[in-house]
């Protein structure tokens, strides 16, 4: 396995982890990021597997780690799409105040694409790669006892009928009441990520459009190049002192063929991918949000209430403390996410960016070395 | 070698100018004048420039001198003109032929069928066309008195030609097959070509709304930002590229198209040789079934059927001194048939031998401007790709500050 850091540096697996270090994560501290990475998670190999009701793809995980959290150094299971999104829903459920990484979309988009396709399932995979890698980094979400077991488990359903969760040692057990509480004003600073998101998915939507209508006038302009090239060569059958530019040029456009052809599928696969799943991210992280709003207008109409009680209270109901405690650490989770989450989205989008570049410089290196 | 006009003269079609005026039902029209400016070269002389004589040409005109070089001289390729109309048009292009990038590209195509002309051996030396580089005024009565439109052969004898003519030069066959190859090749090139630049077009307007997008986005963005909008300007830069890159192709797209016309003079030299031979075939067998009857009636043998024979046998012999003078006229005829027949032989055979001289010519020539024009299209490939790397790479280099 090729373990090393999304910069492309080796890493040394050699460091020890210990419970007092397993603390030391919990306070979102980002200095893990650097050299002290003790989880590697890769999802590589699908295979497809035809039964009498079904046929559906599983991929290989690939686990490799020095937690004590986890009793092997290695494991390796096989998980279905339906597994991940199992995942997903159980991280949603038990780290509300957390974005959770978005998975690639459930069912195929356009009805044309075969979802057993060599493409379709290489463009999944490599989501699911990162969709399990964000968790990895993330110094909560890694050590969630379902993210543990989807990692380690011979047979993890077996695991989703117990529909028990684990006590975790983390206190997770804190269940937010969707019930509804109004909140009558957001805070400035949630406000603004708020906006920045709608504003956000809102241009990514564009870009996604764009591209798409590039890739189509892209095919459009190969329809007619492959009709263009072979004309010069019936023009070369016709003469003989000219036969030889004239072949040369239809070898020419044949080759631009080729390589518009790999411009447009590595667009297609790599590219919109990537897009869709930002959208997908913000929509969800919008949800946060207001889950946030929940909380915290539950806090201030308790509070509302005690105040027109005018009783006189030696101190704050404990009920109330504890909803003050739920905004604040939905509050600090929060932040602490964004940060991570705008600071990862600046590489993701420098890398994507900088790819779709370097695909059109390699494309007209193609076509310049045959004219 | 005698010097062509185009070595002696300095031939350009420098200027278009819209006008109006009545044509021949006294409408009002709207036409362009195109200016043709000529100078003579003079050879070493210092600081000394001969002056500069012009005047206005409309299309029309050229077309009547081109319409009397082809008759005039039936065994040249004459050049062709750039064409009346907009034709293999994409989407950008205007069809309209007061557009003025088609103008400008005809002004060209006009300069080009001069000097084309200006540089033939034998058309160079044809006083019409020199009238019509330097007489203003009366040159269109010039032409019209030279008769030549009835020297012109009617379109439906050629065609018929092609039918029954039974011992044409095979290699005049040959051509004329080659030349309808030629002309259905070009023509389908030209009109994928049309196409393919309409798509091409697409491709690069669309990245345009990357750079307004990117700006848009760069507007929330803290550190994204100035990476974003400099990468935003590279892809309006891109966008706009497209419109130098196929005006400089429409120029590729005009060569094609002058070899497409010119296939249609080689088969109107073609077409002349099966017209002559199909004359001479026509002529020989007249001379033929003249002989014939003569030898019948001489005779008095019938062979042929004749009406006139029948009638005479139902209905009486013809006396002896009818016959007489029917072989008289008949005998004065044939001699006549002979040397008739004798001429056409000479002027076919000589048609053949200064036809052939300059096929040869034309093939070296289009061979050696369909080579050139084939490197020069390759060339400005190389240098659309070029310029695509250098945008791509910019834009790179904005992300990676991102």
């Amino acid at each position: 396995q090729d373990l090393s850091l999304p910069n492309g540096t080796p890493v040394d697996t050699s460091s020890p982890a210990s419970s007092s270090s397993l603390l030391n994560r919990l306070q979102l501290d980002d200095d893990l990021d650097g050299e002290t990475r003790d989880l590697f998670v890769t999802v590589d190999d699908p295979k497809k597997h035809v039964c009498t009701m079904e046929t559906y793809i599983t991929y290989r995980v690939t686990t490799k780690t020095t937690r004590a959290e986890f009793d092997l150094p290695e494991y390796s299971v096989r998980r279905r799409y339906q597994d991940f999104d199992w995942l997903r829903n159980k991280l949603e459920e038990s780290q509300p105040t957390h974005l959770i990484p978005p998975l690639p979309e459930k069912f195929v988009v356009k009805g044309v694409v075969d979802r057993f396709s060599e493409e379709f399932v290489e463009t999944r995979r490599k989501a699911l790669d990162k969709f399990l890698k964000r968790i990895t980094d993330h110094p909560v979400l890694s050590f969630n006892e379902h993210f543990n077991v989807f990692l380690t488990a011979k047979d993890l359903n077996a695991y989703k009928k117990q529909g028990m969760a684990l006590l975790s040692k983390m206190g997770e057990s804190v269940k937010y009441v969707t019930g509804g509480y109004k909140l009558r004003s957001r805070p400035l600073e949630f406000a603004a990520i708020g906006e920045y998101l709608d504003t956000f998915s809102l241009k990514l939507g564009t870009i996604d459009r764009i591209a798409q209508r590039i890739i189509k006038e892209q095919l459009e302009y190969l329809v007619e190049l492959r009709e263009y090239g072979p004309v010069y060569s019936t023009w070369g059958g016709l003469e003989v002192e000219l036969s030889e530019p004239l072949e040369g040029m239809s070898a020419c456009v044949g080759n631009c063929c080729t390589a518009l052809e790999e411009l447009s599928e590595d667009m297609t696969e790599d590219f919109l991918p990537v897009l869709r799943e930002y959208i997908l991210y913000s929509e969800s992280m919008k949800n946060v949000l207001k889950k946030r709003d929940q909380v915290q207008a539950e806090y201030e109409a308790k509070l509302e209430a005690v105040a027109l009680k005018k009783e006189d209270r030696p101190k704050v109901p404990t009920d109330i403390e504890k909803c003050q405690d739920r905004v604040e650490c939905f509050n600090a989770d929060l932040k602490a996410d964004m940060e991570r989450w705008q600071n990862n989205k600046r590489q993701d989008f420098r890398q994507l960016l900088m790819g779709m570049a370097d695909k059109n410089i390699q494309y007209y290196e193609k076509v310049c070395g045959t004219a | 070698m005698e010097d062509c006009l185009a070595k002696k003269m300095e031939i350009t079609v420098s200027e278009a100018e819209k006008r109006t005026g009545r044509n021949a039902v006294n409408m009002q029209e709207t036409y362009t004048a195109y200016l043709i400016e000529t100078r003579a070269v003079e050879s070493q002389s210092e600081g000394q420039c001969a002056p500069v004589d012009s005047l206005w040409r409309r299309y029309s005109e050229f077309e009547l001198l081109r319409n009397y070089l082809a008759v005039t001289y039936p065994h040249i390729v004459v050049p062709p003109l750039p064409e009346k109309r907009a034709d293999f048009v994409w989407h950008k292009l205007s069809a309209d032929n007061m557009d003025p990038d088609f103008v400008e590209r005809r002004r060209i195509g006009l300069e080009n069928f001069l000097l084309r002309v200006a540089s033939h051996p034998v058309l160079c030396q044809d006083k019409i066309f020199y009238s019509f580089l330097t007489q203003e005024g009366g040159w269109k009565e010039m032409v019209n008195e030279t008769g030549f439109q009835l020297k012109a052969d009617s379109r439906l004898k050629a065609l018929n030609a092609t039918f029954r003519v039974k011992n044409p030069d095979k290699r005049f066959t040959e051509l004329k097959h080659y030349s309808d190859e030629l002309q259905s090749v070009i023509s389908h090139l030209l009109r994928v070509r049309a196409r393919v630049a309409d798509r091409l077009y697409g491709v690069y307007k669309v990245h345009g709304n990357y750079g307004r997008v990117f700006s848009e986005w760069s507007a929330i963005e803290k550190e994204m930002g100035d990476g974003l909008q400099s990468a935003g300007h590279h892809m309006d830069v891109y966008a706009a590229s497209i419109d130098d890159i196929l005006e400089e192709e429409e120029h590729y797209a005009d060569q094609l198209k002058e070899y497409l016309f010119y296939a249609e003079a080689l088969r109107a030299v073609c077409r002349k040789h099966e017209l002559m031979q199909y004359d001479l075939e026509m002529a020989a067998q007249d001379l033929t079934s003249k002989k014939q009857q003569c030898e019948e009636l001489a005779t008095g043998t019938v062979r042929t059927f004749s009406l006139k024979g029948m009638t005479s046998k139902l209905f009486g012999q013809e006396t002896p001194e009818q016959r007489e003078a029917k072989i008289k006229v008949l005998e004065e005829q044939i001699q006549e048939g002979e040397e008739q027949l004798k001429t056409k032989n000479l002027e076919g055979r000589d048609f053949v031998k200064s036809a052939w001289a300059d096929i040869e010519r034309f093939k070296e020539q289009k061979n050696h401007d369909l080579k050139e024009a084939l490197i020069s299209y390759a060339v400005m490939q190389i240098s659309m790709c070029k310029k695509g790397i250098q945008v791509w790479t910019n834009a790179k280099e904005c992300f990676s500050k991102m």
